[in-house]
């Protein structure tokens, strides 16, 4: 190959030729007769290699203030060309110059995963918390008091049949408000927070809650929920409804919609049972609402009078002011099971994995 | 609880929606129907009606629910108007003893039948029910329980010796029943009875030897009030549940017993011939009665019910009329007593209202729930976070870090983990679900314990788990709760040259809670003191911070393992999160980092086997080198065999670090610093190796 001749050592001569030499060595790799090996050894060969021997060549005869100019723009091509030729063979191989292949697994340290219900918690109790909520936790063994009698759960009442309660052992000796037992709900704490704290309140209640169950895909002896209660002066049912419609747009997207059943809640009166569309088909109706568009998910209810009595007398029992006055103040309390929520979420289809340590059950959540 | 349509619509003649409108109105309102059925001319319902709405659980109490929602008149209940005798007669004699379990109990003859199933209406509303008739007067006692919900009996007349008495049961009295089982019973059970023998278990089931049968000629119909509480307990007691006790417990109406004896006695002429003989017999308690149907009226305030249930979403709010229309539908009485306000008067079939508060529920559920509007109450006051949230937000997420995942396990543990996982106090379950969860867990690792050995049952054989959670000491007196923390792994350590791959499991942990411990303010010292019997020896250690024990941990021992068919490695570690959790989250402070460079001298040295790591550690510290960065082990190297480096001892390199703030550091600084660490190695029975 030829060296092009330079007519003199200005920039723009040593632009013109460069640009020259770049033309040539393009066109050999872009030519359809282009071989790799062959190439390097004609143009970056140590001795014989064209581009050794235009810098030989020019550097010869250039005065000593291009010298800098002429190796500044050698330098520029050298790596101008390689980086061609790289690019060619990765299309060529699909491996890189360098001899990664960038298709192996990189090799992060795996990071521990989140509950998937511990998640789903914090989650319900932060939409709270934005609501104005704070959180209240309590004991997770309950006197028959807390978790039953103040709550408006006669003794023998009925009601408590629905609760299947694990007892602390050897409690019979005890009058029965003093009686131990796993609480089997969250709402002790309501009755808990209110002896401590006059109104306004507005708690958030997260916790572990046991029953006398029999483990099956649905039912677990151990499981959670979050509990909310709001007294003040002045709260109503539509505030109720209000609340929670805010509160389950705020968790599930602002397209949800909810509706309200009445029930039966001991604690609460009038009791309600809320849905929501559902979360899977928008209301259309798929499997998973059983074609109905609903999906049931809390239970609510203005507090009931019983319950803020038991407070009063409790509280004077303890020498507190009997401040709950249900003349002038009211209150709503609601509840939801975070398994069932959780498991909608996630399409879990036995409760049992969330309580079994399972790695490639909790790795799913990564 | 099954509704039939047709049946509903005989009592509502006025009522123009469709079954499928009614069915969501219905549902609407707290009487829910699950399912709908088509029938020849209608539907069938299914119910899901709450157990406080007992008055609700039949066709008449179902079609005064739509009369309401509707404002459509209902149709008195058919049948069950006054009934003549046929032929005059003495009534039968009853005799209530038990005076405070029997409010009301009536009963009237009916001679001369000709029992065979029933026919006409009472078949064919069977047939859509699915419920196959037996026998005249038994089908016509099944027509009045689902057409108004009281329960009734007939009895076979020739069977009584005397007159009814009901009365407690003799202890140890004995009884045959319907069902063909005989029951011994205690004196809180109460019992029909004759003069000579109890007859029936009352409110629960009726007696096999006065049962009617095909033989019967002349029967005696009974329909009765008994006491909520003892048709509970006994129902309880004799593992009996049937249709008369679900509504006895629950309480009955005590203005029904008589319209229910006239539409049961009419019946069973009709179906079954005979002819009435004399007039109803009829014993009221008035004690009982002012509990039930003569309950003093409450107090309603319109001002209330606009108070409790707020803003509707056509904005018009309840108005006073609303209140008087829906409570008058449902059946009660209202006399205005001032402005807004009323006593009223209880229906005798809704012994759950009891208070004004009940009555606001009554009408905020006929009004319907979702025609209220939605709103936000306004709210002054402050939002208090959980003291502790932010450390166990730094537990989590400094586990996660290292690779653990989160896990929950059960609450409950067997008596022999309790007692091998911790020497601390564990507490029993009076009822535990199985032996293996008779006691509340004293700690988190028999729970971890069980769940890694899942995992490697499973052919999971890497595992990282944490739980946080609540572990309970105490007795059945006093049971205390506090936070705690375990840590379980297993499989694949991370690899370390320094370790030895069988010791890496071990370090790994180690590391964790050094990690774990390191976002908390406190000092964190190891020994091997006090450690449980699960961990093997020699293979686990105490931690403690700022000089209290918050932990210990190491491997499974080997009996363990073998118990559990472990085949490889397990480590846990048992944690009082609870300390951690008032601990103070460490503050870090940032230090200006030196510009001069940090020079690296390395020792190597051999020791006998009795020269832990602290003690070089600690004894370099003392030196007080101001510029000593670091100190830490390079390179550890025993040999089994004895020859490079001979038995009981070991060889190790120290690399330490030097860098000053202010200089850079010269030869003869460098040169006397090792020059003392080299002296304080050998005095600690270091040999320096070439
Ligand atoms: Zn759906």
């Amino acid at each position: 190959m030829n060296i092009p001749q330079l007519t003199d050592f200005s920039e723009a001569s040593l632009d013109a030729a460069f640009a020259e030499v770049r033309a040539l060595a393009e066109t050999a790799i872009t030519a359809a007769s282009f071989d790799k090996e062959q190439f390097r050894l004609e143009w970056l060969g140590r001795k014989q290699g064209y581009l050794g021997q235009i810098s030989d060549t020019w550097l010869k005869a250039a005065p000593v203030e291009a010298k800098k100019l002429i190796g500044q723009r050698f330098n520029a091509l050298k790596q101008t060309i390689e980086e061609k030729l790289a690019a060619e063979t990765l299309l060529d191989s699909g491996i890189e110059i360098s001899g990664l292949d960038i298709t192996l697994p990189g090799t992060a340290q795996r990071l521990g995963v989140e509950h998937p219900l511990v998640k789903t918690m914090a989650e319900i109790v932060s939409v709270f918390q934005r609501m104005g909520y704070s959180v209240g936790l309590g004991p997770e063994v309950e006197t028959d008091f807390y978790n039953f009698e103040a709550l408006n759960f006669p003794p023998n009442h009925p009601a408590r049949d629905t609760q299947d309660t694990l007892v602390v052992d050897a409690q019979d000796g005890k009058p029965l408000r003093d009686r131990l037992l796993m609480r089997t709900h969250t709402s002790p704490v309501q009755i808990r927070s209110m002896l401590e704290q006059a109104p306004p309140l507005r708690l958030v209640i997260p916790g572990k809650v046991h029953r006398n169950d029999a483990a099956d895909a649905t039912h677990s002896p151990v499981f959670h929920q979050v509990e909310g209660l709001c007294v003040d002066t002045n709260i109503t049912f539509s505030d109720l409804k209000g609340t929670l419609d805010h509160a389950m747009k705020a968790f599930f997207g602002s397209a949800v919609k909810t509706r309200f059943f009445p029930s039966f809640f001991p604690f609460t009166e009038p009791s309600a049972d809320v849905q929501i569309s559902c979360i899977f088909c928008g209301g259309k109706g798929c499997r998973k609402c059983k074609h109905s568009g609903w999906i049931e998910l809390l239970g609510c209810g203005m507090v009931d009078p019983a319950v803020f009595a038991s407070v009063n007398q409790r509280r004077i029992e303890l020498g507190r002011e009997p401040v709950y006055d249900t003349a002038r103040i009211s209150g709503f309390a609601f509840g939801m099971g975070v398994d069932r929520i959780a498991m909608m979420k996630y399409g879990i289809s036995d409760i049992g994995l969330l309580y079994s340590g399972d790695m490639r059950f909790l790795e799913q959540f990564a | 609880m099954d509704i039939l349509t047709p049946w509903l619509r005989s009592y509502l003649p006025a009522l123009s929606v469709t079954d499928e409108q009614l069915a969501e109105d219905l549902t609407l309102r707290g009487i829910a129907v699950e399912g709908t059925f088509a029938i020849a001319n209608g539907t069938r319902y299914e119910m899901d009606i709450t157990t406080n709405r007992v008055d609700a659980m039949n066709h008449y109490g179902v079609a005064r629910e739509a009369a309401a929602i509707y404002n459509v008149p209902l149709a008195p209940l058919p049948a069950t108007a006054p009934l003549a005798a046929d032929k005059p007669g003495d009534s039968f004699p009853v005799t209530i003893e038990a005076r405070d379990l029997c409010g009301r109990f009536t009963a009237r003859i009916v001679r001369g039948v000709n029992v065979k199933p029933a026919s006409g209406l009472i078949a064919e509303y069977f047939a859509a029910l699915g419920q196959k008739p037996i026998s005249g007067p038994v089908d016509v006692t099944n027509f009045g329980w689902l057409s108004m919900g009281q329960p009734t009996h007939v009895f076979d007349l020739d069977t009584l010796e005397g007159g009814i008495i009901v009365r407690r049961a003799k202890p140890g009295e004995k009884l045959r029943l319907l069902d063909g089982t005989e029951k011994t019973l205690v004196a809180e059970d109460l019992v029909v009875a004759d003069e000579k023998k109890a007859l029936g278990l009352a409110g629960v089931m009726g007696g096999w030897d006065s049962r009617v049968t095909e033989t019967t000629k002349n029967i005696l119909v009974e329909a009765a009030w008994f006491d909520p509480a003892a048709i509970r307990a006994s129902s309880r007691r004799h593992g009996l549940h049937t249709d008369a006790s679900h509504r006895f417990e629950r309480g009955a109406d005590f203005a029904a017993a008589p319209l229910a004896n006239n539409l049961v006695t009419r019946l069973v002429v009709e179906q079954a011939g005979g002819e009435v003989i004399g007039e109803m017999t009829d014993i009221i308690i008035p004690a009982l009665a002012a509990k039930t149907a003569d309950r003093p009226t409450i107090a309603l305030r319109v001002s209330e019910v606009q108070r409790h249930l707020g803003t509707t979403a056509d904005g018009l709010g309840i108005s006073e009329s609303i209140v008087a229309q829906y409570l008058t539908a449902l059946g009660c009485t209202l006399t205005q007593t001032a402005a807004g306000e009323y006593a009223v008067k209880l229906p005798s079939w809704r012994l759950d209202l009891e208070r004004e508060i009940d009555l606001i529920e009554e009408i905020a559920r006929v009004y319907g729930y979702n025609k209220f509007a939605n709103t936000l109450p306004t709210f002054i006051g402050t939002v208090i976070e959980l003291p502790h949230a932010e450390q166990e937000h730094t537990i989590r997420t400094t586990l996660r870090g290292l690779g653990f995942s989160e896990a929950i396990s059960s609450t409950f543990c067997s008596a022999e983990e309790a007692t091998l996982f911790t020497t601390a106090s564990a507490v029993a379950i009076g009822n535990p679900l199985s032996a293996e969860a008779g006691m509340l867990r004293p700690a988190l690792t028999p729970g971890m314990a069980t769940m890694i050995a899942n995992n490697l049952h499973r052919d999971v054989s890497t595992v990282r788990l944490f739980e946080m959670g609540t572990v309970f000491n105490g007795s059945t007196a006093e049971v205390i709760e506090h936070t705690g923390l375990s840590l379980g792994l297993t499989g694949s350590a991370i690899a370390n040259s320094l370790y030895r791959a069988e010791d890496a499991l071990f370090y790994e942990l180690k590391g964790a809670l050094e990690a774990l411990l390191a976002k908390f303010t406190g000092a964190v010292t190891f020994d091997t003191n006090e450690l449980p019997a699960w961990i093997a020896l020699g293979r686990g250690a105490r931690v403690l911070f700022n000089g209290q024990p918050i932990a210990v941990f190491g491997e499974l021992s080997a009996t363990e393992q073998q118990r559990r068919k472990l085949r490889q490695t397990v480590a846990l570690a048992e944690v009082n999160a609870a300390v951690l959790l008032a601990a103070p989250l460490r503050q870090p402070v940032s230090r200006e980092i030196s510009r001069f460079q940090a020079v690296e001298r390395d020792f190597s040295f051999l020791f006998p086997d009795t020269v832990r790591w602290a003690d070089i550690d600690s004894s370099l510290r003392a030196l007080k080198i101001p510029e000593l960065q670091s100190i830490g082990p390079v390179e550890i190297f025993r040999d089994p065999k004895g020859k490079a480096v001979a038995a009981g001892t070991y060889s190790l390199l120290v690399r330490v670090v030097f860098q000053s703030t202010e200089r850079t550091l010269a030869d003869e600084d460098l040169t006397g610093n090792s020059s003392r660490i080299i002296a304080a190695l050998t005095a600690l029975g270091g040999v320096q190796r070439a």
